[in-house]
């Protein structure tokens, strides 16, 4: 199967999956169990309001599922252009 | 046209196509019947796994939640999403490639065990039967709304038709109805809100009117300042505070985020599309399809728990709006005079010396025989009279069940009928299409990976499916028992099991199966057994056995032990692996294999070809 074309580089295609993945895992915690739960209380005091909404309890209920949703885009974006640059691109 | 005709008309019109989708695309080999022939597009996908997704619960009680604990809420609407987060980037597309219809048939091939299968279909099968039990109680209760009959024929008549087309149609059949029901269940659950907020907040987007301002009743003030000035005033806490320790919600979400990465019936609606790229895009499109009803239900709860107060609180019975008396004689709103005074008193723990709110001594209310003398089933202003004796040490006097926030809101803001109707058919697809999944999953399970990977490996293709059916029908008759006998507590309590369990063990054991070349079968064995000992001797002890809160564990409550649990399966998989000898190089090679994308140059045995509708 894939092994034998040459123009992959399965190791270097891997390493930055890998890369990528705790990148965006980093992102997800820090908008859903941090800023959501652990930090809520300094950001309700410290950050602008959304709207009329503390900032903490506003990322909990809104804003963690709205970045949820990007996460996602970003993932498949760059994961379509890592594996056209490692030589997996598909023709469909 | 009356609400009968409208619901008849919603719920008729949304069954006539499920039943046309189910026929037209009904599944004739294994491939079909088990993954939809692979050749789902991914926005289909999208939509049927949101569906799937979302069941009857999530769908009638969330906005309830919220409505009620507020902040506290926060850990079911960010567990159920950010676990798609997890799922997407650390599962689906690995599994994806593997290739294989189930997921014990992963764990059973990465840690080349019979028992490690075993453990899997077990845990498969737990998982799903709980959830399915719920579901056909949901479907049940709305049944017997519609037709006026009573709840045991409901579940019957709900598990004939799931049967119908998930047992009969497969995989494939119930991708297509689960789509068509997705796209009911996001207008019944939009529209009711977008006309609650024009109406509280003057904003036709929700999300902004939670936000925004009240402007309802000649004021304007900032909408969550006027819900948590309404709420302390009548003795509850503040909505945007928490009453859960900190950790604990921590502990509870992780566990909801990871049990939902682990979660079989979520996994394999992703081996229904062509191949690796169209998993990524195609979880976008489920988790932005489920994002619409999850950033609606804080919503409908804020807005919904503003409706209810203003609308009863301090209000004279005799002037109680209509829809009050309806769910009173349903049986899921109920007023305790305390006082005598005829007026509905609404009031939190902290106007009570005792520290309760509850109206009456009990959980739920019992009403005397319908045919008692009248004297005992009203009392002197109308109202439903209760057997429960009042609960004399608070002076609440209302009570409602969690489910109805969402069935009567549009009735609060005096929503036209047909919103009602469609609302109804809603909810029907949210249990329909989540019961419709989970069958699927526990029939492959006994059908694939017990009886042909265990017990008899020579079946044919053919009898796999009779196998599938069979076990689709058995299935739900044990779902429609309990359905109609409703171990009642004990369903509730097995939610958290659910998903303690699958953060327990599927979860690490998937997770580890791919990133850790290294991780072997006794590892992983281990590691599944001692979390799910431990996990499930947590749940079982303080649920069942009677432990009490002060002996919490760091104050984890049971709903969130999944998440230690958890870090207890990585803990042993790794020690053990790391003691015993590595796994066979072939192992090794397809774990290789796995983590590389399709290579579209290959002759790509693996990829089923495409299917036409």
């Amino acid at each position: 199967m894939s092994d034998q074309n040459p123009h992959h580089n399965h190791a270097r295609y891997w390493r930055k999956n890998i890369v990528l993945v705790l990148a965006l895992l980093v992102i997800w915690f820090t908008v859903s169990l941090g800023s959501g739960i652990l930090f809520r209380d300094w950001l309700d005091a410290n950050f602008p309001k959304v709207g009329n909404a503390p900032f903490g309890f506003w990322m909990a209920q809104q804003g963690s599922i709205i970045c949820f949703v990007g996460l996602l885009i970003v993932y498949k974006v760059l994961m379509n252009r890592l594996e056209n640059e490692e030589g997996f691109s598909s023709k469909n | 046209m009356t609400q009968d005709h409208w619901n008849f008309l919603f719920i008729g019109l949304s069954f006539a196509v499920y039943i046309g989708i189910a026929v037209k695309s009904r599944a004739a080999s294994t491939k079909e019947y088990y993954t939809a022939g692979g050749g789902v597009s991914p926005l289909a996908n999208g939509m049927a796994t949101a569906a799937d997704w979302m069941s009857a619960a999530t769908f009638i009680s969330m906005a309830g939640t919220v409505a009620i604990v507020g902040y506290d809420a926060s850990r079911f609407l960010m567990g159920w999403t950010g676990g798609f987060v997890l799922l997407t980037v650390l599962m689906v597309p690995f599994l994806r490639k593997f290739g294989k219809a189930t997921v014990p048939d992963f764990i059973g091939d990465r840690y080349y065990s019979k028992l490690a299968r075993g453990v899997a279909v077990l845990c498969a099968i737990f998982i799903c039967m709980t959830y399915i039990m719920g579901q056909m109680r949901g479907v049940g209760v709305v049944f017997s709304q519609l037709f006026n009959i009573d709840v045991p024929y409901g579940v019957l008549i709900g598990a004939a038709i799931v049967f119908v087309y998930a047992g009969l149609g497969g995989m494939k059949g119930i991708t297509y109805t689960q789509v068509a029901q997705y796209c009911v269940m996001a207008f019944a659950y939009t529209i009711p809100a977008v006309f609650i907020a024009i109406a509280l907040t003057n904003n036709f987007i929700p999300q902004l009117g939670l936000i925004g301002n009240y402007t309802a009743g000649g004021e304007t003030v900032p909408f969550l300042e006027k819900l948590n000035n309404i709420n302390q005033e009548i003795g509850f806490e503040k909505y945007t505070d928490g009453k859960l320790a900190t950790i604990d919600i921590f502990c509870i979400t992780v566990a909801l985020m990871c049990g939902t990465a682990g979660l079989p019936h979520v996994i394999v609606r992703f081996f229904t599309v062509k191949n690796v790229r169209a998993v990524r895009t195609s979880a976008c499109w489920t988790l932005a399809f489920i994002a619409v009803i999850y950033l609606t239900a804080p919503t409908i709860g804020a807005f919904s728990r503003v409706n209810l107060i203003e609308k009863l609180n301090n209000t004279s019975y005799k002037d109680a709006p209509q829809w009050f008396k309806d769910f009173e004689d349903t049986g899921q709103m109920a007023w305790v005079d305390k006082n005598g005074d005829g007026k509905i008193q609404y009031f939190g723990p902290a106007k009570s010396e005792a520290k309760t709110s509850s109206p009456f001594q009990g959980k739920k209310p019992v009403y005397p025989e319908s045919t008692a003398p009248d004297s005992q089933l009203r009392g002197v202003h109308g109202e439903r009279l209760l057997t429960n004796k009042a609960d004399m040490t608070n002076p609440n006097e209302l009570w409602f069940g969690n489910d109805i926030m969402v069935m009567a809101n549009p009735h609060m803001a005096g929503l036209p009928p047909w919103v009602i109707g469609l609302l109804m058919a809603g909810c029907i697809a949210a249990a329909l299409s989540t019961a419709a999944g989970l069958l699927l999953v526990l029939s492959t399970s006994i059908s694939h990976d017990l009886m042909k990977k265990i017990v008899k490996p020579d079946l044919s293709d053919k009898e796999e499916v009779s196998y599938a059916r069979i076990a689709a029908f058995i299935a739900l008759g044990v779902a429609a028992y309990f359905g109609i006998n409703p171990p009642s507590a004990f369903i509730a309590k097995t939610v958290a099991f659910a998903f303690g369990l699958a953060a327990s063990s599927f979860f690490p054991t998937l997770l580890m199966g791919i990133f850790f070349k290294r991780v072997n079968k006794q590892g992983a064995i281990a590691g599944m057994v001692t979390g799910i000992a431990f996990t499930a001797g947590y749940i079982i002890y303080f649920q069942f056995l009677g432990g009490t809160k002060d002996q919490w564990l760091f104050d984890i409550s049971p709903e969130g032990i999944g998440a230690i649990g958890m870090l207890i399966n990585f803990a042993v998989t790794l020690i053990v692996s790391f003691i015993t000898p590595a796994p066979p190089q072939e192992v090794q090679d397809m774990v290789e294999s796995i983590r590389m994308p399709d290579d579209p140059n290959a002759d790509d045995a693996d990829s089923a070809p495409p299917v036409t509708h």
